[in-house]
């Protein structure tokens, strides 16, 4: 069947199948930060946007994305920079592997929350696992990123 | 692992149901647990496209499509607000947000699990299921209900005078519970919705006149469970009991 979808700010159509995930389906347009890890819809690594919200692209049927906006971690590229560095800065992560899932739901919450509690990070992360780290560092680099933002809205004023 | 052959968005409640009458047919709610299943459907009958994603309060009830997502009943500020949080409380520890923008409350009631927290808040909501053909059901009737093949269109909660609270046990965050437990304290007294006994949830009713201790006893006698993966019969009756006292207190609570 045809689907179209808006995908990183670009019209695509392709034909898929009525199966076809939608975490097949970006992989197979060239957005391969979207990783399947668990395919129990547990873990968090397949995250994507649709319509702005996030989801997990292995439980989505490509089908259902039809017509809608898909943003992946390719199309994001500006704010991941900028954050991704807070979070290198930490040494938070090792493999690396579940970075993008975490970035994308982090990016989420940022555009959800303006300035969350430890708390609202802890409780809006929760579905992002990392199985090399505690956590600890990604919460520093948050930490980081948001006081960096204020200051910098601050020095702007 | 589930395959699918045909898809279709379909256009009307009419369709659905006509379709779902195949055997091999399937509605697709969030598709999260689904997913998992060992299936093959033949036409998988979506219906993201009918608008039923949307809450609706009125001045006597919420309206609630089948297809909201269980971040949308978190989200809805009427809902927190006439449930003292618990609807929120309710949802909030189920895996992440990514998942909750998935499932919807259509599929968690449909599939009657075990586990449901959201099985358990309704419950106490006294929600009634409004199907296409089958017309409005009470939840708790629907919920002891074999799964038929008719379409689940919205869920009703009337709005009462009435104090909610809703706890629950995971052994780890994000986990599925070891026991649920959603209380609602009317004129009529005290019911607590207790589920992942680990079979579904069941309502416990308690007389106004009693004490914390002395309902969380009465329950703790009551309530038959079960021994699962994630804990014992035993464990689980100490936690009801547990869980009733708390949710007592937070009822009486000013």
């Amino acid at each position: 069947m045809l689907i179209t979808m808006t995908l990183n700010g670009k019209k695509v159509a392709d034909d898929v199948a009525a199966d076809t995930l939608l975490i097949d389906f970006v992989r197979n347009h060239g957005c391969l930060s979207v990783k399947r890890g668990c395919e129990t819809a547990n873990c968090g690594l397949c995250t994507v946007f649709m319509d702005e919200k996030p989801v997990l692209s292995c439980s989505v049927l490509a089908a259902r994305a039809s017509g809608h906006t898909i943003t992946t971690l390719e199309g994001l590229q500006g704010e991941a920079a900028e954050f991704g560095a807070f979070i290198a800065d930490q040494g938070a992560e090792q493999c690396g592997f579940c970075n993008p899932g975490f970035m994308m739901n982090a990016i989420a919450l940022f555009r959800e929350k303006q300035d969350p509690t430890d708390e609202e990070i802890k409780e809006y992360l929760a579905g992002n696992l990392c199985r090399c780290s505690g956590y600890e560092g990604q919460l520093r680099g948050i930490r980081a990123y948001l006081d960096w933002k204020k200051q910098r809205e601050e020095d702007a004023q | 692992m589930l395959t699918i052959r045909e898809y279709k968005k379909v256009e009307s409640l009419e369709e659905a149901y006509t379709l779902n009458q195949k055997k091999s047919n399937r509605v697709i709610g969030g598709m999260i647990w689904l997913k998992m299943e060992t299936l093959n459907v033949g036409t998988a009958i979506d219906l993201s496209g009918l608008g039923l994603d949307t809450i609706e309060e009125t001045e006597t009830e919420f309206r609630i499509g089948a297809m909201a997502s269980l971040r949308a009943l978190e989200l809805h500020e009427g809902l927190a607000a006439y449930t003292n949080g618990a609807m929120r409380e309710s949802v909030r520890h189920i895996v992440g947000v990514q998942l909750r923008n998935l499932a919807t409350v259509g599929g968690s009631l449909y599939s009657r699990f075990g586990f449901s927290d959201v099985l358990t808040m309704f419950l106490v909501l006294d929600a009634q299921v409004e199907l296409y053909k089958g017309g409005i059901v009470p939840l708790s009737e629907y919920a002891e209900r074999p799964k038929d093949r008719d379409i689940l269109v919205r869920i009703i909660v009337p709005k009462k005078n009435a104090k909610f609270n809703y706890q629950s046990v995971r052994i780890s965050q994000t986990d599925i519970p070891v026991l649920t437990c959603a209380s609602v304290k009317d004129e009529n007294g005290y019911r607590f919705a207790i589920g992942a006994r680990p079979a579904r949830a069941q309502i416990y009713a308690q007389p106004v006149d009693k004490t914390a201790e002395q309902m969380a006893e009465a329950v703790r006698a009551e309530i038959k469970t079960g021994s699962s993966l994630r804990g014992s019969a035993e464990y689980r009756r100490h936690l009801a009991g547990v869980l009733v006292r708390r949710a007592a207190h937070a009822l009486d609570a000013e």
